[in-house]
């Protein structure tokens, strides 16, 4: 039956083009296409990235004559040790504690979303909440910035609830505090605050939500078949079991929240945070070293930190 | 995975959950809102009136066409180099099991794990020593950069699930391993490099951090929008720009999740 | 064998880092043969194969097709196809655009090709299917498409990988019938991977038996089956009883160990006289397992406490109750001379002496 009968063997061969004899090549010699394949992004990364990294690690290391207003290239730790001064060690406390601040309260307020997401929303719903959480993420950080000056502002929205719900009063108190309050919301710490805590919001709410979706049922039914009431299974079987992911989302808030400049920049009065202290450094006083050494410190910060969240399981959970 | 408490324990969480997700959705309303209003020189609110107006004033800013021209131009071009960057590592690395593969991953990641001003201020004095001038192409060599990471992601993740024996198939088949690319390969992680591009083409776009540091005169857009914040005059301007950037980034990243969606389906 | 061999593997080695999957392995596959390599996962039948596709170079050891070495050449320049274990079909093309790859890559153009492609799907009896998606089909339906994609570039050598493994028994028994067929049609070699030694058996003209990266033996299945060589091949191949040297001297004389096949085994009277050119045993019935078919027989013997011969005998003219009845009581037990075959010990791997 059919053509197919007796074979002779296909003598119609495909050209030996050059590219034929590239891969042949490759063929015999694996490793060259490894190399092939990796040699200009080690090349681009390796160079460019890491090169300037320790370019800036070096010059770290360097220091800054307030004389001539040159840097001077030798190795020597006076410039590490600048960061010792009180004005500087303002500077990281200002910045440390408004990143642990943000990072507890957007836990608080992520929390409740995450843990409807995951234990109460339909799947339709679920799926729309998700899209719903993702889409101020997508959206530009530098409107949704802008769109809290509009809101903070004086004649904004903020202040216009606050008069009608007769609650100026309150709102004057809270802009008269030391060191957190200021002229207006626009212009003050809790105005920063209240920007960190928003921007990062989903950064905190996805970790915790993929944390608790991964809690099984079998394990809340448990607790309750054994007696345990819901706010109890609540506390000793569902937080402890979603804390991996609380700590996982820390990690973005927290760390996000360190280097940040923008921000404390546009909302912020004149005292800084690492961010602008660098920017400045860099920049108009031409002290690289200091601004290199102002950097470690967010760097070595989130290294410790990623220490401890590894230990307390962060990274099953990202 | 249906509700587990009664109804009115339910009813407070979900009043909360809904609170949190309007709290992060009114700013983009309020700046939708913004974009119409009568209003010069503040943020009154509520807005006086509406108007389209600003549009109009906004389209005739060359500033910002200017702007706008050179973020498509840097994504664009910045797009080009991570996509061809993160496809080659993602083929290198995702089946071999050689020594320094954990590093090379970790080596990608960093440029977006590290803070923006870490990768910023590290970009700068590097080119301050090489002596290049600050322009159109040191800040595409910082955004491409950061951007490598998004197309392997996307593209390692797919090549992991894709069939191996497949493209045995093909070079068995008469299929050299050019074409066994362009036949077999290229289709498979076609959608997930789209997506990966266009991830990398929002980052870029939207990207303000590093440029400020990697750029001389120029002016991206979210430096022209940075700038702008400065300058209480131009208000209304500014806002219509906002919600023409929000647009602007926003369909490439929906566009990217649906092609990833559409495959794990 | 006359002629060029088809395939001549000349002590070829296959070695990752300190494993050897294959071992100075040396095998001739003729012409028009349909061959088997059969043996346990990890024996190196799968990496042999692959040497033979070009998917693996070899460490040491030459590769010739049809008299050319093809040790360094690529698979795609190799005038060989293969049958993939888990089909690997592509899953972004038709069934038609799977089938023409190998000629669509060879630029033949288009009118050819879907004649060609026509003829392959009637050829593997699955016609009007060129338009589907292979997630459309069964997975006896991608097996054979997997089969004309290989065969339509009349390789003159095709190589399958267990690519039965994936199908119930029933399609299985059916496509090694069509398999045999088309392969007598085509006239092209095959050289058949499996585990499965009744599948072996039935199919080809000739069986190589591999294990821990070596041949032990090759020939056909009636060789293989009532003459194996190795203690390794007797156990695999089919089941058989395994003399060690000392249980083996008092009966057969010598010692070196032997394989006795259950089925060659009778039982008799325990005093009936062994004939000529036969070698007998005596013992007691220990267990007597009725298997409807045939019964299988547990004895063990007098020379030997430790040793129980099996013996399965069909039941012509027995039934449960008459069988039951051996139980418990001394036996002889007679075989041909020659279906006690000496097993080589310089090969032998699994224990026996």
């Amino acid at each position: 039956m059919s053509a197919v009968g007796t074979l002779t063997p296909e003598t119609a061969r495909p050209s030996d083009g050059l590219l034929r004899r590239i891969g042949t090549v490759f063929y015999r010699r694996p490793v060259l296409a490894l190399i092939a394949l990796l040699l200009p992004t080690l090349l681009w990364i390796g160079v460019i990235y890491l090169g300037s990294l320790s370019a800036l690690l070096v010059q770290s290391f360097f220091y800054l004559d307030g004389f001539s207003g040159r840097v001077i290239r030798e190795f020597t730790l006076r410039t590490y040790g600048e960061l010792l001064l009180q004005q500087n060690i303002d500077i990281f406390v200002r910045t440390i504690g408004m990143a642990a601040a943000v990072t507890f309260v957007s836990g608080l307020l992520a929390f409740p979303l995450a843990y409807y997401m995951a234990r109460f929303a339909s799947e339709r719903m679920r799926a729309l909440l998700y899209l719903g959480v993702m889409v101020p993420l997508w959206s530009s950080y530098l409107v949704r910035i802008y769109a809290w000056k509009l809101i903070l502002a004086q004649e904004g929205i903020v202040v216009w609830l606050a008069n009608l719900l007769g609650l100026q009063g309150a709102l004057d108190w809270l802009l008269a505090l030391p060191g957190i309050g200021g002229p207006s919301l626009s212009f003050s710490y809790i105005g920063v605050f209240v920007v960190f805590v928003y921007i990062w919001m989903p950064y905190m709410i996805l970790p915790i939500h993929a944390a608790l979706e991964r809690v099984p049922r079998s394990v809340i039914e448990a607790s309750a078949d054994l007696g345990g009431r819901p706010g109890y299974t609540f506390r000793r079987v569902i937080l402890p079991l979603a804390f991996p992911g609380v700590v996982a989302g820390s990690i973005f808030t927290f760390s996000l929240t360190l280097g940040d400049y923008i921000i404390p920049g546009v909302f912020g009065n004149s005292s800084y945070f690492i961010g602008q202290a660098v920017f400045v450094q860099q920049g108009t006083a031409g002290n690289i070293p200091l601004a290199a050494a102002l950097t470690v410190v967010p760097v070595v910060v989130m290294g410790v930190y990623l220490l401890f969240a590894r230990r307390l399981g962060a990274f099953d959970a990202i | 995975m249906r509700s587990d408490n009664q109804a009115p324990r339910a009813f407070g969480l979900s009043l909360a959950a809904f609170a949190v997700l309007v709290f992060l959705h009114f700013p983009i309303w309020l700046i939708a809102l913004y974009a119409f209003t009568t209003e010069e020189a503040s943020f009154t609110f509520p807005p006086p009136g509406l108007t389209l107006e600003w549009f109009g004033v906004l389209f005739q800013r060359s500033d910002f066409w200017n702007a706008l021209g050179l973020s498509l131009v840097v994504a664009l071009l910045s797009t080009a180099i991570a996509v061809i960057l993160g496809t080659s590592t993602a083929l290198a690395i995702y089946r071999s099991r050689f020594f320094g593969r954990d590093a090379i991953a970790l080596m990608i990641i960093l440029p977006i794990a590290l803070p923006g001003i870490v990768t910023g201020i590290a970009l700068r004095s590097a080119l301050n020593l090489s002596g290049l001038n600050f322009s159109f192409w040191t800040i595409v060599i910082g955004h491409a950069t950061f951007c490598v990471v998004t197309v392997y992601n996307n593209v390692v993740a797919r090549l992991r699930r894709t069939n191996y024996s497949q493209i045995e198939a093909s070079m068995d088949l008469g299929a050299s391993i050019t074409q066994t690319f362009r036949h077999v390969i290229l289709p498979n992680i076609a959608t997930a490099l789209l997506a990966g591009a266009m991830l990398s083409f929002a980052l870029s776009f939207d990207e303000v951090i590093v440029t400020t540091f990697t750029a001389g005169q120029q002016q991206t857009l979210p430096i022209w929008v940075y700038s702008q914040l400065q300058r209480p005059r131009d208000r209304p301007v500014t806002n219509v720009a906002a919600l023409f950037v929000i647009a602007t980034t926003f369909i490439p990243i929906l566009l990217a999740y649906r092609f990833t969606r559409a495959r794990t389906e | 064998m006359n002629g060029v061999p088809a395939v001549r593997l000349a002590q070829v080695s296959r070695h990752f880092g300190a494993v050897k999957a294959v071992d100075a392995v040396s095998l001739d596959v003729a012409d028009g043969e349909f061959f088997s390599m059969l043996g346990p996962s990890g024996s190196g039948k799968t990496t042999c194969l692959r040497l033979i596709a070009g998917f693996e170079r070899p460490t040491t050891g030459q590769i010739l097709l049809h008299g050319r070495d093809v040790s360094a050449t690529p698979p795609y320049d190799r005038d060989v196809n293969t049958v993939f274990q888990d089909y690997a079909l592509f899953p972004h093309m038709t069934v038609g655009e799977n089938i023409a790859y190998g000629l669509m890559i060879r630029k033949v153009p288009k009118r050819e090709r879907e004649q060609r492609v026509g003829e392959m799907l009637t050829l593997v009896r699955l016609p009007d299917i060129e338009g589907r998606k292979p997630a459309q089909l069964s997975g006896g339906q991608r097996q054979r498409v997997a089969l004309a994609r290989a065969l339509i570039n009349r390789p003159s050598l095709l190589l399958l990988d267990e690519p039965l493994g994936a199908l119930d028994l029933k399609l299985r028994q059916q496509m090694q019938v069509e398999l045999k067929t088309i392969q007598k049609q085509v006239g092209i070699t095959f050289i058949f991977v499996t585990h499965d030694q009744e599948e072996a058996l039935t199919m080809s003209d000739r069986i190589a038996v591999f294990n821990l990266g070596r041949i032990e033996q090759v020939g056909t299945p009636a060789d293989v089956y009532e003459r194996p060589t190795t203690a390794f091949v007797a156990g695999f191949v089919g089941t058989s009883n395994m003399l060690a040297p000392s249980a083996a001297r008092p009966i057969a004389g010598h010692d070196a160990p032997l394989s006795i096949r259950p089925e060659k085994i009778r039982i008799v009277d325990a005093d009936a006289p062994i004939p000529p050119d036969c070698q007998g045993a005596v013992g007691v019935v220990r267990d007597v397992m009725y298997l409807g078919m045939y019964t299988r027989y547990l004895v063990t013997l007098d020379t030997d406490r430790t040793v129980d011969l099996a013996v399965v005998q069909q039941n012509l003219d027995t039934s449960s109750a008459d069988v039951q009845r051996v139980k418990g009581q001394r036996v002889g037990l007679i075989w041909r001379r020659d279906d006690a075959r000496i097993l080589r010990t310089d090969l032998d791997r699994s224990g026996v002496p």
